[in-house]
C-alpha cells in the first residue's frame, strides 16, 4: 500500500514538474524579435467576470472587446502587421478568485490587459499586474481606488465621485428632493463607493440620506422597500450589481415603491430594461454611451451579434447596446493605440506610452489625466421607458 | 391604522419567508431524526427545483412543468440519498456529512455551468404572482398563500407520520435504528420515504420562494439551506412542529431586524439565535416534548 | 524510540530539502509562472488544513469554523500593517481610521529596513494567531461542549456572526467597514531588489514555504506529545479518555484554541498573497475547501493535508482550467465551457468521498526514514529484511 502511495507521489510530482516545463517551454519574449514566427502574435488579456453577480454585464463589456478584435484584428506597428489574440480569463466577481485569475494572465504572457467591470476585483487583480509590470486599462471599473497609487492602471471610464455627484444633482434638480434612501452592497467598492460619495455630494446639497446595507445572497428586499417609504424618502439611490438589482426591482414593483429609483452604470443592462418593463417603475441611470451616438457603430455591432449566436446569447439574448460593450470597444482601440505609439508591443513600452496616448472612441475622447483616469467631465443620463422595456436618454449631466 | 399600514410589511415578509424556510426545514429535521446526517445539500435541491421550472417553463405550460419539476426534485433527492448517503451507511457520521458537503459542492458547480454563472430570472406564475393589497399594504398573492399552504402541508405530514404503516416506520428508525432493523423494518425504503418527502416539500418551497424574490443563482439555496436549519433546531430537531414553529420565528425575527436599521446583522442574527438556543436549551423548543419524533 | 527520532530527523531533512527546492525553483521559473502561484497558494491552504486536521482529525472535533478565524487572522495582520501615509488612502471613507501605526514600519524604523522587516513581518503573524486564538477561546467557552453536529453547526454560525461584524460600519475606522484593506507589507516586499528597483532574488515564493513548513512541524510536534496523544484518545472514546484521567475541557479548549492560532497564521498568509484583505470571501464554502482538502489527504494525516492541499489547489486553479476553454472542444460541440473544470472538479472530489474514503494517505504519515529504505532496497534489490516486517 504505501508502494503504490509513494508512487502516486512521485507521479504528482513529475506531473507538477511536467506542467511547469510545459509552461516555461513556450514562453513569449519579453522583448520581441522581429522576424520570428512566435512574434506574429500580440495577446491582449481581456480580465472580466462571465459568473457570478457581475457574469451578465461582464459577458457584455468582453463582447466588445470581442468585437473590436473582429473590426481590427491586427496592429501594424513599424511598418509590420501583427495579429491581435484575446486571452480571455473569468475572474467570477469575485476578489478572492480575481488573484489567481490575474495570475493566469500574467502567466501566459498578455502585453496589455482590458479589465474588468466592477471595482473590487480590479483592485484584487491590480497588485499581480503591477507586480508583473503589465499596463491594464480599466474599462468600467469606476472606483478611484483603482488607479489611485498605482501607475499600472490606467482606465477609459469616469469615477464614482463624479457618478454620486451627477446623481445627487439629478435628485435635486430634478425632484427637489429632501431625504435619500440609498441602498449598498457590503462588500462591493462599486457600490459602497457610488453610495458614498451620493451622500456626500446629495448632503453637501443640504439633503438627508438613509445608508441601509445588504449581505451577499440576500434575496429578500421587502423589509428595505418598507424602510424607504415608511421614512418618507422622495428618492432611491441604488448602485447595486445587476444581479440583485433585478431582484430588487421585481420587489420595487409589487410593494409600489413610489420613488424614482435612481442609479449607477451598473443599471445600463438589458436585464434591468427587462425587469423594468411593464412595471410601473421610475429608474434612471448614468452611463458612458447611449445607442445613436454612433448609428454607424450601432448598427454594424448589432449586425454582428445577430450573425454569431453565442455573442447574442452573452448579450442576453437582443441586440440592445449596453454602454460597458461600447467601452470594451474603445478600451482595446486605447490599447491599439498606445502600441503605435510606443513602436512596440511589449509590456513595458506600452506603459510608457499609455499616459500620452489620446484616442477619439465611440464614446468621446479619450485621454488620461495624472492618475491615469479618463479625463471626462459629461455623463447621460438614461430613463427606462417602462413601455417599450428601452432605455432612452434623459439628458447630459456635466459637473466641473 | 397608519402605523399597520407601515409595518404590516415586515409582518408579511416574515411569515412569507417563514413558511418557505418551514418547507425546507423539514427535509432537514426528518434526516437528520433519522440518519443522524446535516443534509447539507438540501438547500442545493430547493435551487435545483428553481432552476428546473425556469428551464422547463419556457417550453411547457404551467400545469405540466410545475408537477413535473416537483417529479424531478423528489427525483433528485432520491438520486442523491442512493448514491451519496446509501454506500456510506456503515462509516462513521463525519463521512457522511462530507459526502453531503461534496453533494452541494457538485450541485451548485453543476447549475453554474448549465447556468453560465447568470442569474437566472424565474417565470411569473400565473395568479400566484399577483400583486394583491391587504390593509393598504401591497404584496404578493404568494405571501398570503404560502402560511396556509405550509400549514395545510405539515398537517397532512403529521397525520401521515402518526397514522400509516410507512409513518410507523419512520417513528420506530428514528427512535432506533438498529432495533428497528431487527424488527424486519426495510430501513433502505423508509429512508428513502424520507428523503422523498423532503425534496417534495423543498420543491413547493421552491416554488414559493422564488415567486417572491424571482432571481435564481447556482449559490441561491445556501443562506436559506442554512437557515432552515438553524430552524429545525431551535425548534427541536427531529420534531416536525417544532421546526415549523421555529421556521416562523426566523422569518419573522429576520425582517424586525432589518426594520429596526441593523440590516448588516440579519444574517448574524439567526446564527447568534441557534447559539444561545444551543446553550440554554440544547434540544431545542420542542426536543423532549414532542413525541412524534422523525 | 531511536528509531522515531531517525524518523523525525529525515522529516526535518525533507522539510529543509523541499524548501530549498522552492528556492532553486523561484529563481529558474520566472515570476509569472503558475507554478509559484500554485506552491504560494497551496502552502497556504495547507497550513489551514493542517490547522484543520488538528482539530477534526486528532481531536475528532467536528468545526466548521476554521475560515471565521482565518479572517480574523487575515484582518488583524492587515490592520497592523497598512503603512502610516497610506492609511488615508486605504481607509477613504473613514478619514483614515483610528489606527496609526504599522507594525512593519515601526520595527523598521528601529532596527533598519531589513531586520524591521522580518521581525516586523513574523511579530504581525504572531500577532495574528494570537487574536484568532483569543476570539477561539471565547467561543470556545460556550461552544465545545455541544456534541459532534450541533459543534459543526454553532461553529460555523460563529464565523458567519464574526463575518458581519467585521463588516459592520461602525467598526469602520477599525475595519474598514465591508471595504478593501490594502497596501500593507506583503510577499513581494521580500525579493531582493537593486538601487534600481529590479528584482535580483525572489523570495517571495521561499519565505512563504518557509512559515509554513515552521507551523506544521510545530503543529508536529505538538502532536506526537503527550498533549497529541491525550487529543487522539478523546477522538478515539471521550469517556475512555476521562476515565484515564485526561482532562476533556482543558484538551478539548487546548486543540480549538491552538487551531485557531494557526488557521489565523494561515489568514495572514493569505491576505500577504492575496495583498487585500475584505470580509465577503472568508464564507462557509471557504470551510468547505479546506475540509475537502483534509479528507481528501486524509483525516488524520498531516502529510496528506500537504500533499492534497497542492494538487486540489493546482487542479483547481491551474490543470483543470482547459476543461474552461471552448477552444479545445471536439466535433463542434459545446461541452466545454466556463465552469466545465469545476463540474469535472466536483465530480472527483464525490469519487475521492465515496470510493476512497481514507484519502492518499488515510491515517499514515508520509514516512521519509521508509521511503530512504524503500530507494535502497529498490537499487541493491534486497528482499525486505524480516526484522521490519515484524516491527511493524
Amino acid at each position: 500500500m504505501k508502494k503504490v502511495l509513494t508512487l502516486l507521489l512521485v507521479a504528482v510530482m513529475l506531473l507538477g514538474l511536467c506542467a511547469c516545463g510545459g509552461n516555461s517551454n513556450n514562453p513569449t519574449p519579453a522583448n520581441p524579435d522581429p522576424g520570428t514566427e512566435a512574434t506574429d502574435t500580440i495577446k491582449i488579456g481581456i480580465f472580466q467576470p462571465a459568473s457570478g453577480d457581475n457574469g451578465a454585464p461582464g459577458k457584455q463589456e468582453t463582447l466588445g472587446s470581442q468585437y473590436a478584435n473582429v473590426v481590427q484584428p491586427t496592429v501594424e506597428i513599424n511598418g509590420k502587421t501583427y495579429n491581435v489574440e484575446l486571452v480571455i480569463v473569468d475572474n467570477e466577481s469575485s476578489n478572492d478568485k480575481a488573484v489567481s485569475a490575474a495570475q493566469t494572465l500574467v502567466s501566459q504572457d498578455v502585453s496589455v490587459v482590458l479589465g474588468s467591470y466592477g471595482s473590487g476585483v480590479s483592485i484584487a487583480g491590480s497588485d499581480v499586474f503591477g507586480a508583473a509590470g503589465i499596463p491594464c486599462i480599466g474599462v468600467s471599473c469606476t472606483n478611484p481606488q483603482v488607479t489611485l497609487g498605482n501607475d499600472f492602471y490606467f482606465r477609459v471610464c469616469f469615477l464614482d465621485p463624479f457618478q454620486g455627484t451627477v446623481l445627487a444633482n439629478l435628485a435635486v434638480d430634478q425632484y427637489k428632493a429632501q431625504k435619500a434612501y440609498v441602498l449598498t452592497k457590503l462588500g462591493d467598492d462599486y457600490s459602497v463607493g457610488v453610495g458614498n460619495y451620493f451622500k456626500n455630494a446629495f448632503e453637501k446639497l443640504g439633503g438627508e440620506c438613509i445608508v441601509e446595507t445588504f449581505q451577499e445572497g440576500n434575496s429578500d428586499f421587502t423589509s428595505y422597500i418598507t424602510k424607504a417609504k415608511n421614512e418618507g424618502c422622495q428618492i432611491c439611490v441604488a448602485p447595486i450589481s445587476v444581479e440583485a438589482a433585478a431582484l430588487f426591482l421585481e420587489q420595487a414593483a409589487t410593494q409600489d415603491i413610489g420613488m424614482p429609483i435612481l442609479a449607477g452604470d451598473t443599471f445600463d443592462s438589458n436585464v434591468i430594461a427587462g425587469v423594468g418593463k411593464g412595471k410601473n417603475l421610475d429608474i434612471y441611470c448614468s452611463t458612458f454611451y447611449v445607442e445613436g451616438g454612433n448609428p454607424e457603430f450601432d448598427s454594424n455591432f448589432k449586425a454582428w451579434m445577430e450573425s454569431d449566436a453565442t455573442a447574442l446569447a452573452n448579450n442576453g439574448g437582443n441586440t440592445t447596446i449596453a454602454a460597458c460593450s461600447v467601452l470594451g470597444y474603445d478600451a482595446y482601440f486605447v490599447a491599439l493605440e498606445a502600441m503605435k505609439k510606443a513602436g512596440a508591443f511589449d509590456k513595458d513600452s506600452i506603459k510608457a506610452a499609455l499616459p500620452d496616448v489620446e484616442y477619439d472612441g465611440v464614446t468621446g475622447h479619450i485621454a488620461f489625466d495624472e492618475n491615469g483616469d479618463a479625463i471626462r467631465d459629461s455623463a447621460f443620463v438614461k430613463h427606462l421607458n417602462t413601455e417599450t422595456g428601452e432605455y432612452e436618454l434623459f439628458g447630459i449631466q456635466q459637473v466641473k | 391604522m397608519q402605523w399597520i399600514q407601515q409595518n404590516l410589511p415586515y409582518f408579511l415578509a416574515g411569515i412569507s419567508v417563514g413558511g418557505q424556510y418551514a418547507l425546507i426545514a423539514i427535509g432537514y429535521t426528518m434526516v437528520y431524526g433519522i440518519l443522524r446526517l446535516i443534509n447539507f445539500a438540501h438547500g442545493d435541491i430547493f435551487m435545483c427545483a428553481g432552476l428546473m421550472l425556469v428551464y422547463l417553463s419556457a417550453s411547457l405550460p404551467f400545469y405540466v412543468s410545475i408537477p413535473l419539476v416537483l417529479l424531478l426534485t423528489v427525483l433528485l433527492g432520491f438520486t442523491v440519498e442512493r448514491v451519496a448517503y446509501k454506500p456510506l451507511r456503515k462509516a462513521p457520521r463525519m463521512s457522511v456529512m462530507i459526502s453531503a458537503i461534496g453533494v452541494s459542492y457538485l450541485l451548485q458547480n453543476v447549475a453554474l455551468y448549465v447556468t453560465g454563472g447568470l442569474s437566472k430570472q424565474y417565470p411569473a406564475i400565473p395568479w400566484l404572482s399577483d400583486t394583491v393589497t391587504v390593509f393598504g399594504a401591497l404584496t404578493k398573492r404568494v405571501t398570503i398563500i404560502t402560511p396556509f399552504l405550509t400549514i395545510i402541508l405539515i398537517v397532512l405530514l403529521v397525520l401521515l407520520i402518526n397514522h400509516t404503516n410507512v409513518g410507523m416506520a419512520m417513528r420506530a428508525v428514528s427512535k432506533d435504528f438498529e432495533t428497528s432493523l431487527l424488527m424486519g423494518i426495510k430501513i433502505d425504503n423508509v429512508i428513502s420515504v424520507t428523503f422523498i418527502i423532503g425534496s417534495f416539500l423543498a420543491g413547493v418551497g421552491s416554488l414559493l420562494f422564488f415567486s417572491n424574490y424571482t432571481g435564481v443563482t447556482p449559490t441561491v439555496g445556501a443562506m436559506p439551506g442554512l437557515k432552515a436549519f438553524v430552524a429545525a433546531v431551535f425548534g427541536g430537531i427531529g420534531s416536525v412542529p417544532g421546526a415549523v414553529i421555529g421556521a416562523f420565528i426566523i422569518g419573522i425575527c429576520e425582517n424586525i431586524i432589518k426594520a429596526m436599521g441593523w440590516t448588516t446583522f440579519s444574517d448574524a442574527f439567526t446564527f447568534a439565535l441557534l447559539i444561545l438556543i444551543l446553550i440554554f436549551r440544547p434540544t431545542g423548543l420542542f426536543g423532549e416534548k414532542v413525541t412524534d419524533k422523525v | 524510540m531511536i528509531e522515531k527520532k531517525k524518523g523525525s530527523k529525515a522529516n526535518l531533512i525533507f522539510a529543509l530539502g523541499l524548501v530549498v527546492l522552492v528556492f532553486v525553483l523561484e529563481q529558474l521559473l520566472p515570476s509569472s509562472s503558475m507554478l509559484l502561484t500554485v506552491i504560494k497558494k497551496s502552502a497556504i491552504y495547507a497550513l489551514a488544513a493542517v490547522s484543520m486536521n488538528l482539530l477534526n482529525g486528532f481531536t475528532g472535533l467536528f468545526s466548521l469554523g476554521q475560515a471565521g478565524f482565518m479572517m480574523i487572522g487575515a484582518y488583524a495582520y492587515a490592520i497592523l500593517n497598512v503603512p502610516t501615509d497610506q492609511r488615508a488612502a486605504v481607509y477613504q471613507y473613514f478619514d483614515g481610521g483610528i489606527i496609526q501605526f504599522s507594525i512593519t514600519e515601526g520595527i523598521s524604523s528601529v532596527l533598519g529596513n531589513v531586520a524591521g522587516l522580518i521581525i516586523g513581518v513574523l511579530l504581525s503573524l504572531v500577532v495574528a494567531g494570537l487574536v484568532a486564538a483569543v476570539f477561539a477561546y471565547l467561543i470556545g467557552l460556550p461552544v465545545l461542549r455541544f456534541r459532534g453536529d450541533y459543534l459543526a453547526v454553532a461553529t460555523l454560525g460563529f464565523a458567519e456572526i464574526i463575518r458581519a461584524f467585521f463588516q459592520w460600519d461602525k467598526l469602520g475606522p477599525i475595519t474598514n467597514g465591508s471595504n478593501l484593506l490594502r497596501k500593507f507589507t506583503n510577499l513581494a516586499d521580500f525579493n531582493i531588489k537593486n538601487s534600481t528597483g529590479q528584482v535580483i532574488i525572489n523570495l517571495s515564493t521561499t519565505i512563504l514555504v518557509l512559515i509554513v513548513a515552521a507551523c506544521i512541524m510545530i503543529i508536529a510536534m505538538m502532536i506526537n506529545s503527550t498533549y497529541g496523544r491525550s487529543f487522539k484518545a478523546i477522538r478515539d472514546d471521550e469517556t475512555a479518555a476521562e476515565a484515564m484521567g485526561i482532562n476533556l475541557a482543558k484538551h478539548k479548549m487546548t486543540s480549538f484554541v491552538v487551531s485557531a492560532f494557526f488557521a489565523g497564521i494561515a489568514g495572514a498568509l493569505l491576505a500577504m498573497y492575496q495583498t487585500t484583505v475584505q470580509a465577503a470571501p472568508f464564507k462557509t464554502a471557504m470551510t468547505y475547501e479546506i475540509l475537502l482538502i483534509v479528507v481528501i489527504g486524509g483525516i488524520g494525516s498531516l502529510s496528506g493535508s500537504c500533499i492534497s492541499a497542492f494538487i486540489f489547489v493546482g487542479a483547481s486553479e491551474w490543470w483543470l482550467r482547459f476543461l474552461d476553454e471552448e477552444k479545445y472542444n471536439i466535433l463542434n460541440t459545446h461541452i466545454l465551457r466556463s465552469g466545465f473544470r469545476k463540474v469535472v472538479f466536483s465530480v472527483i472530489i464525490m469519487i475521492i468521498v465515496l470510493f476512497f474514503r481514507k484519502g492518499i494517505m488515510g491515517e499514515n504519515e508520509l514516512n521519509i526514514a521508509g521511503f530512504g529504505r524503500w530507494l535502497k532496497r529498490l537499487f541493491t534489490g534486497k528482499k525486505k529484511p524480516a526484522i521490519e516486517t515484524e516491527a511493524k
